[in-house]
């Protein structure tokens, strides 16, 4: 039976950091900024890590996948928020997937991504259930750092098995070389990178074709029979080269979303493979490859599948959902990269208990209500009595999952009291059609924004408090505007 | 069949210290100022108080834990003493421990004090703090006025009121509450203000500004309570007695159930329909003399006009602009500065305001008295959210009316 991509969903945040801005404020320190001052890059929320924007992807995947036969969840980064406690853990909880699953992190290499998916489809082809890859980066860069141009936030998804695939796996072939370009050392936030002529010829050029030579011949696949060539690395020109290099044609290297979100590290391989496969068609072949101490290199080749796929964001769709952030001073506070003033309001302590989480972990981190099984009313929380007046009935609530159902704003404010590290912190009441209703923080609300009571609403996964003291950070769901794609959804 | 509270309990003496950034006080100072006060009104010795209630809501920002430190500040006599928390509504729950007892026949003569020390956090506005290890994982990030606020947007949407027209509105209730302050000498804010300065002020919770939000003070009332009997024994004429103690909890449905619109309060009218019927009272608007809301922000006030069953619903408005609320209009609403200005101790709020009726009642408010004799006053406490909160409605008038 043939292994390949079931379904792919990406995710890409909604502020787009303006790359102008950056080299503005830099200027004074290093002019040489401005040639890459060109376009804009993907910037995540005060509140999303590569955990929620894993979610988001694998929400897109899943669409419409019945999420009880994933067998596994695997992700892929290099800027995980958990060193120890399972990552893919974290994002199979918040998918509602039952525990009768493997999870698994990819970390330690801008290859993470593009290995974790040649694995999981390795272990597809032993027959498992469908396989949940996911892979995101939020990376941290230096102030005027030529990184802190040319990188972007994203996370990308696909479910990968046998059976009814969009993309059958052609083959796959690694190389693996010690080729340090540059490093992050333990308890290093920041990269640490060498010469980028030398990078370029000794590492891109060589290790990189090295590896797609090896996986055409293996394959039996002519160069110029390769549609799409996704190669994720920012520097310009050099997926062209390799293309040259090996014979591909032209017209078939990739788009590598320099111009409107940035390099997503370890995941930008995939969220260009995730792309490619939204704009394909039967009989396409899609070749991807990586870069990080060696390479790996994917080829797949598109299926009548894909055109029975359900409709979703994907990359393209969450890169049209966009606001351009003309203010560089909030990427700073937002990535810690700032002393800002937060005021003594900031300093609440933000404990979580974890036997409190643990307990309500259903509620918390997948956002599990409750529906009384006399009367009917769903409910957020769950709780022992129904809330309905009329009925009140004891041990009646049958899960009830609210993370996929649209609301609509009752109330709603913009607070400038509250401690928030986005001020105002936007919350209202949200109603859901099919009953159930929340006080609920708001989130990617922008100055475009204009909130009405009625207002369409969909929840999304996001860092619900920073514990800074102890390192840890709670999750739970905010709800965004839906945006018209997603009405009546 | 229960018979209710009106008439079996009259106040004795009351107290209350100034409200305001008392930097230099401790609540153990505050709690002395309004006892003292409330003492020699009531022409009682210490040695006659048989129980007391202490009310304060933000406890582990001044005195802590339990009812020891009212004990302790008052050299009680080792008799009983109870701490009582219930949000906003703490010291009306306090009063109603005082009052209950004395009608049960447990005690004779009992005291109710609440105080509050709130400006030793650093800060303006009530203190950030954590709601519970469970509600930290799901409830918003929400303020209190920032959870206020959303009657704006939801009573605007029900009733069509233009954000312009309502924002005039809440001026309206926040210059005459500043107006009604600056009569006060024990009022926190006494500077008048004006419409627009309101309606320009910086943004806190839209569209609540800085002016449609009541102060945070430092302060301490204080009520003792007595039977009509003891009273006149003590040589007490024209008794002030309480006539309602009602009060009312969220239980969800407002939070977790969609049949709660977002724009009134569903414990307000339960508790007011329940007080007026404790009271004897079948018209409010004719009826009431004189009220005190929890005027916390200008919205809760205009909102509550309606959920006390003073204005008709979606009226509240037009009666706020006509002056019916003002210190001369036809129910004068927060005639002595209210939350607003008069200040907003937590736990001393609920006895203020009493204090504040039995003053007018015995023509002793200075240059704030109403000249039209009051017979009914009304007070209301607000705790929490409007979304999931407390409610408590006391109603106070003279003995026999």
């Amino acid at each position: 039976m043939e292994v390949g991509i079931l379904a792919y969903g990406g995710y890409i945040p909604q502020s787009r950091l303006q790359r102008s801005e950056i080299a503005k404020a830099h200027a004074w320190f290093n002019p040489g900024l401005k040639g890459l001052a060109k376009g804009e890059r993907a910037m995540a929320n005060w509140d999303e890590d590569s955990v929620t924007m894993a979610v988001e992807a694998a929400r897109d995947c899943l669409a419409d996948s019945d999420r009880d036969q994933v067998s596994a969840v695997y992700m892929a980064s290099t800027t995980f928020p958990f060193t120890d406690r399972q990552n893919a853990g974290i994002v199979a909880d918040a998918l509602n997937l039952k525990s009768s699953l493997q999870t698994l992190d990819f970390a330690s290499s801008q290859r993470a991504g593009t290995a974790s998916l040649s694995v999981a489809l390795q272990v597809a082809k032993g027959g498992s259930g469908p396989i949940l890859f996911t892979a995101a980066e939020k990376r941290k860069t230096r102030a005027a750092s030529p990184l802190e141009m040319t990188s972007g936030d994203g996370a990308a998804a696909f479910l990968v098995g046998q059976g009814k695939v969009i993309a059958r796996l052609l083959g796959s072939h690694t190389e693996a070389v010690d080729f340090v370009d540059h490093f992050r050392g333990e308890n290093e936030d920041f990269d640490y990178s060498w010469e980028e002529r030398w990078i370029r010829d000794e590492g891109y050029l060589k290790i990189v074709p090295a590896a797609i030579s090896a996986l055409l011949n293996e394959t039996g696949v002519k160069p110029e029979d390769i549609t799409t060539f996704c190669f994720p690395v920012a520097a310009r020109g050099v997926a062209g080269a390799i293309a040259k290099k090996i014979g591909l044609p032209e017209s078939a290297v990739a788009d590598n979303l320099q111009e409107n979100c940035g390099e997503t590290g370890t995941a930008h391989s995939v969220v260009m493979l995730a792309l490619a496969l939204q704009n394909s068609k039967p009989g396409d072949k899609i070749l991807v490859a990586s870069f990080g101490q060696g390479s790996d290199a994917l080829l797949f080749e598109v299926t009548e599948e894909i055109k029975t796929l359900s409709p979703r964001r994907g990359v393209s769709g969450y890169l049209a959902r966009r606001y351009p952030e003309t203010n560089y001073s909030k990427f700073l506070a937002f990535h810690d990269l700032v002393n800002l003033e937060r005021g003594i309001r900031a300093e609440t302590d933000k404990k979580t208990g974890l036997t409190t989480l643990y307990r309500n972990k259903g509620m918390a981190q997948a956002m599990v209500g409750g529906k009384c099984s006399q009367c009917g009313t769903a409910q957020f929380p769950k709780s022992n009595m129904c809330v309905n007046e009329n009925c009140g009935a004891i041990g009646t609530q049958e899960d009830y999952p609210f993370a996929e159902r649209i609301s609509k704003v009752n109330s709603f404010t913009a607070d400038r009291l509250t401690y928030s590290p986005d001020p105002p912190a936007y919350y209202g009441m949200i109603q859901f059609e099919e009953g159930g209703r929340l006080m609920s923080d708001f989130t990617d609300i922008s100055p475009e924004t204009d909130i009405k009571v009625g207002m369409p609403m969909r929840m999304m996964f996001r860092i619900k408090d920073y514990d800074n003291k102890r390192g840890f950070r709670r999750y739970f769901w905010k709800a965004a505007p839906a945006g018209a794609s997603n009405k009546g959804e | 069949m229960a018979s209710g509270i009106k008439d079996k309990v009259a106040i004795l003496g009351m107290g209350c210290s100034r409200f305001g950034e008392r930097w230099n006080d401790n609540a153990e100072d505050l709690m002395i100022e309004a006892y003292v006060e409330a003492l020699a009104d009531a022409g009682i010795e210490k040695s006659q108080i048989e129980a007391a209630w202490l009310a304060t809501a933000i406890e582990e920002e001044h005195v802590g834990k339990s009812a020891v430190p009212l004990s302790m500040a008052l050299r009680l006599p080792n008799i009983p003493v109870t701490r009582v928390e219930n949000y906003c509504a703490s010291g009306s729950e306090a009063f109603r421990g005082a009052v209950y007892a004395v009608a049960s026949g447990a005690c004779d003569i009992a005291l109710a004090l609440g105080v509050e020390k709130l400006k030793d956090t650093g800060y303006g506005g009530l203190p950030q703090r954590n709601r519970g290890s469970v509600n930290d994982l799901f409830w918003a990030n929400a303020s209190a006025p920032g959870s206020f606020a959303q009657l704006a947007s939801a009573y605007s949407a029900k009733h069509g009121v233009s954000k312009e027209d309502m924002k005039r509105a809440m001026a309206h209730i926040s210059v005459k509450s500043h107006d009604n302050g600056s009569r006060n000498p024990k009022a926190h804010l006494r500077n008048k203000i004006n419409e627009d300065r309101v309606m320009n002020a910086p943004m806190i919770a839209e569209p609540l500004g800085l002016f449609d939000c009541c102060g945070v003070s430092d302060g301490s009332a204080c009520a003792i309570v007595t039977t009509p009997e003891i009273a006149r024994s003590l040589g007490k004429t024209d008794l002030i007695t309480v006539k309602a103690l009602q009060l009312s909890a969220s239980n969800g449905t407002e939070s977790q159930h969609n049949s709660w619109d977002g724009s009134y309060f569903v414990t307000t009218r339960a508790a007011a329909n329940r007080a007026y019927k404790e009271a004897g009272i079948t018209k409010p608007r004719d009826q009431i003399s004189m009220f005190e809301v929890h005027d916390c922000f200008s919205i809760t006030e205009l909102v509550t006009m309606e959920d006390l069953y003073i204005s008709d619903e979606g009226k509240a408005v037009k009666d706020v602009m006509d002056g019916f609320y003002d210190a001369d209009g036809k129910v004068p609403c927060q005639i002595d500065g209210g939350l607003k200005c008069f200040g907003h101790p937590i736990g001393a709020s609920g006895l203020r305001m009493i204090y504040e009726m039995y003053l007018q009642m015995q023509g002793r408010a200075g240059e704030r008295q109403r000249s039209e004799e009051p017979v009914f006053g009304m007070t209301h406490n607000l705790g929490g959210f409007p979304h999931q909160n407390v409610c408590s409605i006391t109603i106070v008038g003279k003995e026999g009316a």
